[in-house]
């Protein structure tokens, strides 16, 4: 119908936005095949065909026009982040069911597209780390690039791979300062540990880097927010620097912190999801905030190396609530929700 | 000194398409063969007629006369002969029909006796008189009666009078042509709205993608004191009479208020226009500059008469072939026209020719990401995507507080949306739905009102009655016991007039067995309600048979029988 008003709309669609969004993926993946090997490219092909397959699948159910909404690109968002998430040799299954779940799950059994209350990769992460955490901690080892060699492990050809996985650094440092007797410190194990770089984990920093950059192009293509990216980032390293200022032995920094794990991806990636964030300026600030705590807190004295899935989910719960209480002044209504008539 | 601008929140930027228009000036547009005038032109009543077929008009003759003071004055176009008063459809998104005046004109454009009036030495209430009786309504589109919108408010003056010169929808370039060349009539008409209002401050507020009609504008008010000419960023809806509003003053006024209350009002340059026309040149408003454009061979402004054919002004401009319709207005806020038959109103500032190359469909409508795109473009600072929810989940009262009648349906929020989501629609129909409500609660209020009211009318004219009995057998229980005394004593006229005199004993005990029988009738009457009334003459015939037959019955119980059975 094209009777009503606007005539005119701006040619933009959720499709746009969903491939924007992959687009600034493009630059971290580099640099992450540059580091860890082309193992990553194909786990997002794995998860990419899960996605897709498992789209069409829910689609074709819940009888929704398929070619529609499966050319939206949300489907490949959700599988991108959960193998840029998941270890680059995790075997094959995992990442395939895990992705299915994501979909099926998490995003239709909630009413699909633009009706999940809790991010779909967030989901998938969570429920394997708790289901198989002894798989979803194995990290190549570094220098361990070789693409054969990943392979062999991914699909699982080969037993030889205790040989060749390591901690992440965030893993590690968690681990031996959890360790009483080892009298370990931050600067002590950051300098020990094969996996550190010069400021995150070796190679982590500069992943990090190239998703800030792709970050900061969402920002400029205004598909996102500073809201959210800056609440994040500022407060985790806030926290972070208190404490590390305070006890700078048994706390890591703010830099190794917010370059390390999934800060960078989530800050850009994961929690400017629209669908399951909070949607007003105050709003996106208390959300991000919230992870940027919570994903400190598990990091630092939880029981998972990375607290960003369950920070992301735990306040996606909070999401209706926030939203609520958030609501900014309507026009000529300012006044009055200050007490007063103009 | 330069007014300092304040920003008003969102907006969006759409190609304007103002050059189209704009290369040549206004056209005064042919008579047409015939002349169709609504009778309703404002946001208000429908004025009267007052002529009759075959009557011959003036140009400028009033036609109809305004309905109450929500309404104006209805003026013919031209002189010639009125052919009929009779329904016709309107430019009306709904399609809606009204009573217009048809006019065939006789090509002599014979005026009336035009009256000029002195401004200066009128009172202000003479001044909307005239305003009123000109027709004078708002000419940005919504036609809102001039003359009401300069009721001072409580501090008895409007310190603040805004001239929107802004037009801010893409295509329209009417306001634009007419400061261009009628700035000076502006000007005085912007005088003469000063003078009635009696303002302090005039800011005339123009888009600043209209360079030349601010050189105009600013020409035009040199000489003046306290007018100024603020040119305002150029971003739609600028124009929007509260937009413009708080970039000029930072004033913003919530739905449901007025601007006199916050000492502010905004007229559009085309109403101080018509203003000048009708108070210095004594002529009604009878014309509009309408703007012509889109996908048509030779775009351009024309002064029109209202009531001229749409489909006379499209021949003017030739539309393109492969128009698929025309939007009354511009393509951010302005309706698809159901026919193109209809008469110009003073509403319509703009016809636009819409083609799917020029306006292409929006895409499939996709479920909402709640990306927040539609909240960033909201100038009135709404969350248009929740909005968009409690309106789809008929939530009408979340809607309502979340302030969904603050919207002005500007259209920005579904230009933006990335999800094609129609949202303005889905708040015309939460709008609409809840009006609906309203009225059907208010009726049903109304009703139960009646109910009650007629629940106590019965109730006290009942005790009124038992009142008067009681005081009527008071006085002739007194006149008993007193002998020859009369009633002096009765309480109320009323029952003093029943009863002018009670001298004997005999008349008295009379009123007594009468009281007491009347009460009786009326404890019957009151307790027993009737539920044989209103039936059908057959209904009510067989009743009558049956209580015939029972009260035979009761006689033939009566009689002993003759025999024990």
């Amino acid at each position: 119908m094209n009777g009503t008003s606007p005539h005119l709309h701006l040619p933009i669609s959720v499709r746009l936005i969903m491939f924007k969004v992959l687009a600034a993926l493009v630059p971290g993946i580099a640099v992450y095949v540059w580091f860890f090997g082309a193992a990553i490219l194909v786990q997002i092909a794995l998860a990419s065909a899960a996605a897709l397959a498992g789209e069409a699948a829910m689609l074709r159910l819940r009888g929704k026009p398929v070619g529609l909404f499966l050319s939206d690109g949300s489907a490949l968002v959700t599988a991108w982040l959960i193998a840029l998430t998941f270890p680059p040799i995790a075997p094959w299954w995992l990442t395939v069911s895990a992705t299915l779940f994501a979909i099926v799950v998490a995003k239709h059994l909630y009413g699909g597209l633009g009706q999940n209350p809790f991010n779909p990769a967030m989901v998938a992460f969570c429920v394997s780390i708790i289901a198989f955490p002894a798989l979803m901690s194995k990290w190549p080892a570094v220098g361990f690039t070789d693409f054969s060699a990943q392979m062999a492990v991914v699909f699982q050809s080969q037993s030889a791979q205790d040989a060749v996985t390591m901690a992440t650094p965030l893993d590690a440092l968690r681990t031996q300062l959890h360790v009483p007797e080892a009298r370990a410190t931050v600067a002590g194990v950051l300098g020990s540990h094969a996996s550190f770089g010069n400021i995150g984990g070796k190679g982590w920093e500069w992943i990090a880097l190239a998703y800030l950059l792709g970050g900061l192009w969402l920002l400029q293509q205004r598909v996102i927010t500073w809201h959210v990216p800056v609440a994040f980032l500022g407060v985790l390293a806030l926290i972070a620097g208190g404490f590390s200022l305070a006890n700078p032995d048994r706390y890591a920094g703010p830099v190794f912190h917010v370059v390390t794990g999934g800060a960078m991806l989530g800050a850009f990636f994961i929690l400017t999801d629209p669908v399951s964030g909070a949607t007003t300026p105050r709003g996106k600030l208390i959300f991000a905030a919230g992870v940027a705590l919570l994903a400190w807190i598990i990091r630092t004295f939880g029981a998972y190396p990375d607290g960003m899935a369950f920070g992301v989910l735990l306040m996606n719960l909070c999401v209706p609530l926030i939203d609520m209480g958030t609501q900014p002044p309507v026009f000529g209504h300012k006044d009055e929700q200050k007490g007063g008539t103009p | 000194m330069l007014a300092s601008l304040f920003k008003f929140r969102g907006g969006v930027k759409p190609a304007s398409h103002k050059d189209e228009s704009t290369r040549a000036p206004i056209v005064r547009a042919p008579l047409p063969a015939r002349l169709v005038v609504p009778l309703r032109q404002s946001a208000g009543g429908t004025p009267l007629p007052l002529v009759k077929a075959g009557q011959k008009v003036l140009k400028g003759e009033r036609i109809g006369a305004p309905e109450g003071s929500f309404s104006a004055a209805i003026h013919a176009p031209t002189s010639g002969t009125v052919l009929s008063i009779e329904h016709r459809m309107l430019p009306h998104p709904s399609g809606l029909s009204a009573p217009c005046v048809v006019i065939e004109p006789d090509g002599e454009e014979r005026w009336i006796e035009r009256v000029p009036a002195n401004y200066a030495a009128e009172s202000p209430d003479a001044l909307r008189d005239l305003l009123r009786d000109s027709g004078i309504v708002g000419l940005g589109g919504a036609t809102f009666p001039s003359h009401l919108k300069l009721k001072p408010g409580a501090s008895g003056r409007i310190g603040n009078l805004i001239v929107n010169g802004a037009e801010c929808e893409p295509w329209i370039t009417c306001d634009d042509l007419l400061m261009r060349e009628r700035a000076g009539d502006i000007v005085r008409g912007i005088a003469i709205l000063r003078h009635i209002a009696s303002a302090e401050r005039v800011l005339i507020g123009i888009e600043d993608n209209k360079p030349q009609a601010i050189a105009a504008m600013r020409a035009a008010t040199a000489r003046s004191e306290g007018i100024e000419v603020v040119p305002v960023p150029t971003r739609y809806p600028a124009g929007g009479e509260k937009q413009l509003i708080r970039v000029l003053t930072g004033i913003e006024i919530p739905y449901g208020r007025i601007g006199p209350e916050f000492g502010v009002q905004c007229f559009n340059v085309g109403t101080a226009w018509s203003v000048h026309r009708a108070v210095e040149l004594g002529e009604p408003l009878v014309s509009r500059i309408v703007t012509l454009t889109g996908n048509v061979e030779r775009p351009g402004n024309f002064e029109v008469l209202i009531g001229t054919p749409i489909d006379d002004l499209l021949a003017l401009v030739g539309p393109k072939g492969d128009t698929d319709r025309y939007v009354m207005g511009g393509p951010m806020m302005g309706f698809t026209l159901p026919r193109t038959d209809l008469p110009v109103t003073k509403a319509a500032n703009c016809i636009l020719a819409a083609s799917p190359a020029l306006f292409p469909p929006p895409g499939q409508e996709m479920p909402c990401i709640r990306c927040g795109a539609c909240t960033r473009a909201c100038p009135a600072e709404l969350q248009p995507h929740e909005l968009y929810w409690f309106s789809r989940a008929k939530n009408f009262g979340k809607a309502q507080e979340y302030h969904i009648f603050d919207c002005i349906e500007c259209g920005c929020c579904a230009y933006v949306c990335p999800s094609n989501i129609r949202l303005v629609d889905y708040y015309r129909f939460a709008k609409t739905s809840m009006r609906a409500l309203e009225r059907e609660k208010n009726a049903s209020d109304a009703a139960r009102l009646r109910f009650e009211f007629r629940n106590f009318r019965t109730e006290r004219e009942q005790k009124e009655k038992a009142e008067r009995l009681a005081a009527k057998t008071a006085a002739a229980r007194q006149a008993i016991a007193g002998g020859e005394k009369p009633a002096a004593a009765a309480p109320s006229p009323a029952a003093a007039e029943q009863t002018p005199a009670l001298p004997h004993l005999d008349e008295a005990k009379k009123a007594l067995i009468a009281a007491a029988v009347e009460r009786a009738r009326a404890q019957k009457e009151g307790v027993q309600p009737k539920n044989t009334d209103n039936l059908a003459p057959e209904k009510q015939a067989e009743i009558r048979e049956i209580e015939a037959r029972r009260a035979k019955v009761r006689e033939i119980a009566k009689t002993p029988p003759e025999e024990p059975v």
